[in-house]
């Protein structure tokens, strides 16, 4: 009998909010095998929500008849998410994966990188109206950065009670901007804006350019934000391994071999932190709505910063390309182009969208370092 | 729900110190990468 209790006693402490992590799980696994969202980061953060929410599971720390058992999620979050190793060494991988050759042609293309951060200030402010603290309202607000590394990074460093709720929308939203930005951009711009066609004209860039501007983005954005040179230095030392030409095959295993590890890791590791008692409350629901609050300012402030610089310039923008400077790369400048060919079947906007996108993943950063030090300094 | 309204409009110098420093980072990008390409591309003009 005592060994039948040892066998199945387990199955009488499975509480109702574990099984409502299992549904979570499956559905963040479905998301990612069915609808392809995100599939690389939500199908292991799916897996990880159920494995973390087994009752005793062995897969996080447990404390059984006084002892604590260690659990390999926590081992791997303290050794790779809680030092913030895991999402710096993903930065390598993705500024390898980076051309800011587009934005380069075409460097005014950056500033609208700069008014599409707007969401995460916006959005700073709202979760602090509902009652959060600066902490986590800082780290919910970075949600809008669109770029799960420095949400990471930013909600790890002001060590965050929401920490995979925060995660999970950062992606989500992310999987979801197709969905997110063409009702707003459409709200706010007319049918004539929409059609504004914007010449691209190729211009070679020197190799020099190219190898020079990873190094003063860095020295520019870390004096500045020297919060950010963590995330801005690991970004811009992948793109350098990219762009130097010596270095092709660490730029090669940047891109697929580390970013694969990492990103496997990263995903699983992140689960550690969905447990139900945690994960499941109300402020969770308040996330995800911040979270969608964050995307929405974001394209916003993009659009209505084309919108403005019209009122000044000859060479029209449209306006829709200022939404790309979200981040979320490369699906943003996918999107917005695909909804200028919508307008105007002639259109090609996506160079510039492009170009601004990227800049947006600098802009992003830069908010993120900016966020800890303006926070961080009131706190 | 309580709305904290104190501590709203104590983030609203935040969100305006923020916007600057991210417009100011980009502006200085914007004016190096500016002033590069005149230098560079002046210059492999030149040595063609």
């Amino acid at each position: 009998m005592e060994l039948l209790t040892v066998l199945f006693g387990n199955l009488m402490t499975i509480t109702l909010r574990q099984l409502v992590m299992w549904i979570i799980g499956s559905i963040l696994i479905y998301l990612a095998i069915k609808k392809d969202m995100e599939p690389s980061l939500l199908l292991p953060i799916g897996f990880g929500a159920i494995i973390c929410n087994i009752p005793s599971s062995g897969a996080i720390n447990q404390v059984i008849n006084g002892v604590t058992e260690i659990g390999i999620l926590d081992v791997l979050f303290k050794a790779g998410i809680a030092n913030e190793l895991l999402p710096l060494l993903l930065f390598i991988g993705i500024g390898a994966m980076i051309d800011f050759g587009p934005l380069l042609t075409n460097p005014k293309l950056l500033l609208f990188g700069a008014a599409a951060q707007f969401g995460i200030f916006f959005t700073l402010s709202m979760a602090v109206l509902f009652g959060f603290d600066l902490n986590d309202a800082a780290s919910i607000a970075i949600i809008g950065a669109a770029d799960g590394p420095t949400s990471i990074f930013v909600a790890n460093y002001f060590n965050s009670n929401y920490l995979g709720a925060i995660i999970v929308a950062a992606y989500s939203y992310m999987a979801l901007v197709p969905i997110v930005q063409p009702p707003v951009i459409r709200l706010i711009t007319t049918k004539e804006e929409r059609k504004i066609r914007m010449e691209y004209k190729p211009k070679e860039v020197p190799q020099v350019v190219k190898i020079l501007f990873p190094i003063i983005v860095t020295i520019i954005a870390g004096v500045i934000a020297p919060r950010s040179v963590a995330l801005i230095g690991f970004l811009m030392f992948g793109n350098l391994i990219r762009e130097c030409g010596v270095l092709s095959r660490f730029s090669l295993g940047a891109q697929n071999e580390l970013v694969n590890i990492v990103t496997l890791l990263l995903g699983i590791t992140i689960a550690a932190r969905m447990q139900a008692a945690s994960f499941l409350s109300p402020a969770t629901l308040l996330i995800l709505c911040l979270g969608l609050v964050a995307f929405v300012f974001d394209t916003i402030g993009g659009v209505i910063f084309a919108k403005v610089l019209n009122l000044f310039v000859k060479d029209k923008f449209n306006p829709m390309i200022g939404a790309c400077g979200i981040s979320a790369f490369p699906m943003s400048s996918r999107v917005i182009h695909k909804m200028g060919l919508k307008e105007d079947s002639q259109n090609f906007l996506l160079m510039h969208t492009v170009g601004v996108n990227v800049g947006g993943q600098i802009a992003s950063v830069v908010a993120g370092g900016l966020i800890i030090s303006l926070v961080g300094a009131l706190i | 729900m309580h709305l904290n309204v104190e501590g709203f409009l104590q983030t609203l110098p935040i969100m305006g110190y923020g916007m600057i420093g991210i417009f100011a980072v980009m502006l200085m990008l914007y004016l190096v990468i500016v002033i590069l390409l005149k230098i560079f591309v002046k210059h492999k003009e030149e040595s063609k």
